[in-house]
């Protein structure tokens, strides 16, 4: 308990340490793109179904709000108040999420990653054909978060601060629903799907939830995103990007609901700062060689250094190791 | 069974519209309902030949999916490095066959070193072997990048390639009388004989050859077939070399009938995936099967629903995804 | 302390008798198209960078200049995540970029939130970027789409008598600029161009075969407005299939990035009309200096320089003539620089560029043809020049917007 208090306390004086860019482009966007990855998390780590959709479903959030409220490319703006606006998003979001989740939860491993990978693919031909609800390739820009009284939303701080917000709400979360019934018995159907159903749970309805609640994470994430950005075009919601989310979380490890985070900040900073290192041009030589060094060195992503590393300091001191439950491979059961 | 019956006598049926269509003489109720017949037959054969590239690209991506479980996601890196290889080949020499030929032969090359030295490490880590295909696929993007820039690439094919071929398939008459028959490029009639040619040579390849049994083996059972004193590892490189040498050659025949330049690899790693997803991963039949579907539901799609065409391939994917998740002529 | 940061103390200690605010280097980001399907045109956009800058001897305004570049892949997205790096991470004052029309667009939106930092264009053509909802810091020096097309649609119709026309474009905003500047003189001088006979292609599309078969065959005439890859494929599958309809070519699609491609030569495309913001052969003596130095600079670059060289370095220097003429100073938030670049006038290798009221630029078009060269690589010939074409065709800007925004079917032509 004492490192979370720790952790908040230095991610809470953050912004009082850094200029603007540190705040805004690294801090809040880390947060909110580990928020993204968290959903994935909670599929791949938990229920064991990699989805490669998760950006999608933030994507649709973040549509939502440029067309439900107001923009400025004379394209949709039906200008609701931004609560309507934000509860209809991520509803949206979660509808959207449960669908995919029914048609792709018959398919198993790899098979799971190419059908959501498909479902992403179509939605961005389709969001960059078409023009009458979606502006096309152009899409839809002067998306601006709500303002109350002096406090506007996208200054530094006050977004940093949303942002922490949104991440730490479903941090706690998905924390708290490992342990729960629904968490366990996720797991449980992910380690081995044939003994659940024996035992009378409804496996597919139990994998279509977990796609409901990361698309409650996702959804909430784009929205805030699409804040960040102020815009959102196809490019938003690219193959490229979508492959990013499952990076970030490779990156920081399934294990563990810290990972998508740690993942994302790893991966913002590469983005921000790699090119700094070789050759400006270069950079996905930079983040490529990195991801394939992670996925090289540990499976568990970063996570699973610490472990390691945690590990190898502590079997010098001879103490009684508590021995792990089924660590949380991805294919258990294949 | 009787499903089965069913699936094959619709297709059947399909088939036997779709040769009518083109051999008849379209009355103008039907030209008023389809548009030109011009535009049909050339759509239609658009997708066939389409559907040849498709699979020599596919095929080798099934091959070695059905063997190893291994994903490539590097496999377009592969077609386009195969592309740039075979262009610089051809220029030099100024041989074009010679650049097809060496295309197959450094990407192969490089696909049984990628094998040795990484996928072995991982054998049976399906999900990390993926990853680590992602991976190389970006890095190899920024590296072909660096090497040849963003050019656009574009083969001298040999001469008799080049041009029109007269199809014995009559698109109209005039009110002369005079028949008008279809002119075809020639190219991609033999881009289309090629994917053929390929496709029997794999048959004969896995049928009727010692390592080719080892293969089928291997894709039905691996574990029997390590436990038989077959040395696994080499079949894997075997296969894996003749995957990637596919991909490598299909640069060179694609990158003829199109071009070459950035971008493609993604295009062709997509293009394989929903071939192969159809037509059930680690089938070649199946990448066929896979292959014409998507080619032909791409360029119609194209022609007559330019708007939304593209979206229609990976809405198919889905589809059969969701309805058959083995695919159309995987196993389950 | 960077190594950087030394050097310029050192520099700012020597004794060239100048404060240290002036010998402080200036960072000027280039935003260009380094990824994805308009690599090479992102590529000698830069080289146009490049060009501007040497000229100066790297210095304007008594300041170094240090230039930083960033790439994007033609999204507007990555545009703008680019824009933000070399902005807040970089701290770049002034930003030449971006190439592609809906990138041009976003920017557009971005320079709106950063009033202190001065965004000249790169080569995004795009009409709305300057026409509607403009943004006080974004300069444009360059000319649009629909500009580009000036005298176009006069000539098709009239000298070579295409009566009717099909038209085969991208689907995004720039092609929209590019054919509303064609059609609007066709359409209302008695030219017909069906809204049916409009194909608009998906960018990066690769097999145009079933395109080319939907073409009508009924007109007279084909508009291609496709550009970089996109324009060499679909040039030689239309020959492949047999195509015989005469051509007419939007600006991009008859570009050195496309005629100096690597392949077969299409003598296809000789005597294709077009029209541009340049011609390769204008017997002008500012265009033969301008091509010269880019070829001896660039051996191996394309035989002369391409719309995105020539765009991009006349955007780069006019941004640096304006920071000559305030000394290098932009210590105000680059208020005085930005009034200086407004009242900007100056030569370019084709001919002279000043800005209208909405800060885009007023220039001269050329009507080419394309013909094979001396040396035997394609290039385009000049017919006529048009000189000092403005963005609203001469009306007045309110008489203009009666248009409304370019789109897939504006004008309907009908």
């Amino acid at each position: 308990m004492g490192k979370y208090i720790v952790l908040a306390a230095l991610l809470l004086a953050y912004p009082t340490f850094v200029g603007d860019f540190f705040t805004f482009q690294i801090g809040a966007y880390a947060l909110l793109l580990g928020t993204v990855a968290l959903s994935l998390q909670v599929l791949g780590g938990y229920g064991g179904m990699v989805s490669l959709s998760q950006l999608t479903v933030a994507g649709i959030a973040g549509y939502t709000v440029a067309i439900l409220g107001d923009n400025t490319t004379n394209v949709m703006g039906l200008g609701w108040p931004w609560w309507c606006v934000v509860t209809a998003a991520i509803a949206i979001a979660a509808i959207a999420a449960s669908l995919i989740g029914a048609i792709s939860v018959r398919t198993e491993g790899i098979y799971t990653i190419m059908i959501t990978l498909a479902i992403a693919v179509s939605f961005f031909y389709f969001v960059r054909q078409n023009y009458p609800v979606f502006n096309g390739f152009t899409g839809l820009a002067g998306v601006e978060p709500p303002r109350f009284g002096a406090l506007y939303l996208r200054d530094p701080a006050p977004f940093y601060y949303l942002s922490l917000a949104i991440a730490a709400v479903f941090f706690w979360a998905v924390r708290y629903e490992r342990h729960a019934t629904f968490g366990l018995a996720l797991q449980a159907i992910r380690d081995n799907p044939r003994r659940m159903a024996a035992l009378g749970y409804n496996v597919p309805l139990h994998r279509v939830a977990a796609h409901a609640l990361a698309g409650v994470i996702a959804g909430t994430a784009g929205v805030a995103l699409v804040w960040f950005n102020g815009r959102i075009s196809p490019g938003t919601v690219g193959v490229d990007v979508a492959i990013d989310i499952l990076i970030i979380a490779v990156i920081g490890g399934m294990r563990h609901p810290i990972g998508p985070f740690i993942g994302a900040l790893v991966f913002v900073l590469l983005e921000n700062f790699a090119i700094d290192l070789i050759d400006r041009e270069r950079f996905n030589t930079v983040i490529g060689l990195c991801f394939l060094a992670i996925v090289f060195l540990s499976p568990d992503g970063l996570l699973g250094l610490f472990d390691k590393a945690r590990q190898a300091v502590r079997a010098d001191t001879p103490k009684p190791q508590e021995p792990r439950k089924h660590p949380d491979k991805l294919h258990h059961n294949r | 069974m009787r499903q089965e019956h069913l699936t094959m006598g619709v297709v059947t049926c399909l088939a036997a519209v779709f040769v009518a269509l083109i051999f008849m003489v379209w009355p103008d109720w039907l030209v008023d309902v389809m548009g030109r017949k011009k535009q049909f037959v050339n759509t239609f054969l658009n997708g066939i030949t389409l559907a040849g590239l498709y699979f020599l690209v596919a095929s080798g991506f099934t091959l070695v999916f059905g063997l190893m479980r291994n994903v490539n996601l590097a496999h377009g890196a592969m077609y386009l490095l195969g592309g740039y290889i075979g262009y610089e080949i051809a220029e030099r020499t100024g041989n074009w066959y010679l650049g097809a030929v060496a295309a197959f032969i450094a990407v192969a090359l490089t696909g049984a070193a990628l094998q040795v030295a990484v996928f072995r490490r991982m054998q049976g880590d399906d999900l990390r072997q993926t990853l680590v295909t992602i991976g190389i696929s970006i890095v190899a993007a920024d590296l072909m990048l660096a090497t040849w820039s963003g050019t656009t690439y574009q083969f001298q094919p040999p001469e008799w390639l080049f041009g029109a071929t007269q199809l014995p398939v009559i698109t109209t008459i005039k009110p002369s009388g005079a028949e008008v028959y279809l002119n075809y490029p020639t190219y991609r009639l033999f881009v289309l004989g090629v994917a053929i040619v390929v496709g029997i040579l794999l048959w004969l390849f896995l049928n009727r050859t010692r390592i080719g049994m080892m293969v089928r083996a291997g894709v039905d059972d691996r574990e029997m077939l390590a436990a038989s004193g077959v040395n696994v590892n080499l079949v894997f490189v075997i296969v894996f070399a003749i995957g990637a040498g596919l991909a490598g050659f299909a640069g060179v025949i694609g990158g003829s009938a199109l071009s070459i330049a950035p971008g493609e690899d993604i295009r062709y790693l997509l293009a394989s995936l929903v071939v192969v997803i159809v037509g059930g991963m680690g089938s070649v039949p199946g990448a066929a099967a896979g292959a014409i579907l998507i080619g032909l539901a791409e360029q119609f799609g194209l022609a007559y629903f330019p708007t939304y065409g593209v979206v229609l391939t990976f809405l198919i994917m889905v589809i059969v995804l969701a309805v058959r998740p083995q695919g159309l002529m995987g196993r389950s | 302390m960077s190594k950087r940061n030394l050097l310029a103390t050192v520099a700012a200690l020597s004794a060239f008798g100048l404060n240290a605010a002036q010998a402080e280097s200036l960072k000027m980001g280039a935003l260009a198209t380094l990824e994805g399907a308009f690599t090479a045109l992102g590529e000698d956009g830069m080289r146009g960078v490049q060009l501007a800058i040497n000229e100066f001897g790297g210095t304007a305004g008594g300041r170094e200049i240090e230039l930083i570049t960033g790439s994007s892949d033609a999204s507007p997205d990555s545009a703008i995540r680019a824009t933000r790096r070399l902005v807040e991470q970089d701290g770049v004052q002034i930003l030449v970029g971006p190439l592609s029309g809906s990138e041009g667009l976003a920017v557009r939106d971005y320079a709106k939130t950063q009033p202190d930092v001065t965004f000249v264009n790169g080569s995004s053509a795009a009409q709305d970027t300057t026409l509607r909802d403009p943004s006080d810091n974004f300069f444009r020096f360059s000319t649009d789409g629909a500009q580009w097309m000036a005298g176009l649609g006069e000539y098709t119709l009239n000298e070579k008598g295409y009566e009717s026309i099909a038209i085969i474009a991208e689907d995004y905003s720039f092609p929209y600029s590019l054919v509303f500047g064609f059609l609007e003189p066709y359409c209302r001088l008695g030219g017909q161009a069906k809204v049916e006979d409009r194909f608009w292609v998906p960018i990066g599309n690769k097999d145009y075969s079933s395109v080319i078969a939907s073409l009508p065959d009924d007109v007279d005439a084909l508009f291609v407005g496709l550009g970089g890859a996109d324009a060499v494929n679909f040039l030689t599958q239309y020959e492949q299939a047999g195509g015989e309809l005469p051509l007419v070519a939007g600006s991009i699609t008859v570009d050195q990035t496309v005629l100096g491609s690597k392949g077969r030569t299409r003598d296809f495309v000789i005597g294709t009309p077009s029209a541009s913001p340049i011609s390769d052969t204008w017997d002008d003596p500012r265009w033969a200096a301008f091509v010269a130095s880019y070829q001896a600079e660039f051996p191996d670059g394309f035989p002369s320089p391409s719309i995105f060289a020539h765009a991009y370095y006349v955007n780069t220097k006019a941004a640096l003539l304006a920071l000559d003429e305030v000394g290098g100073d932009l210590s105000d938030g680059g208020a005085n620089y930005r009034t200086a670049l407004s009242n900007l006038s100056f030569e370019t290798p084709t001919g002279m560029v000043s800005l209208d009221a909405r800060r885009n630029a007023i220039a001269d078009i050329f009507l080419t043809e394309v013909i094979e060269g001396p040396d035997g690589n394609l290039v385009n010939d000049t017919v006529k020049v048009t000189s000092q074409v403005s963005q609203t065709f001469g009306l007045e800007y309110e008489e203009f917007l009666e248009y409304g925004v370019v789109g897939r079917d504006n004008p309907s032509c009908s």
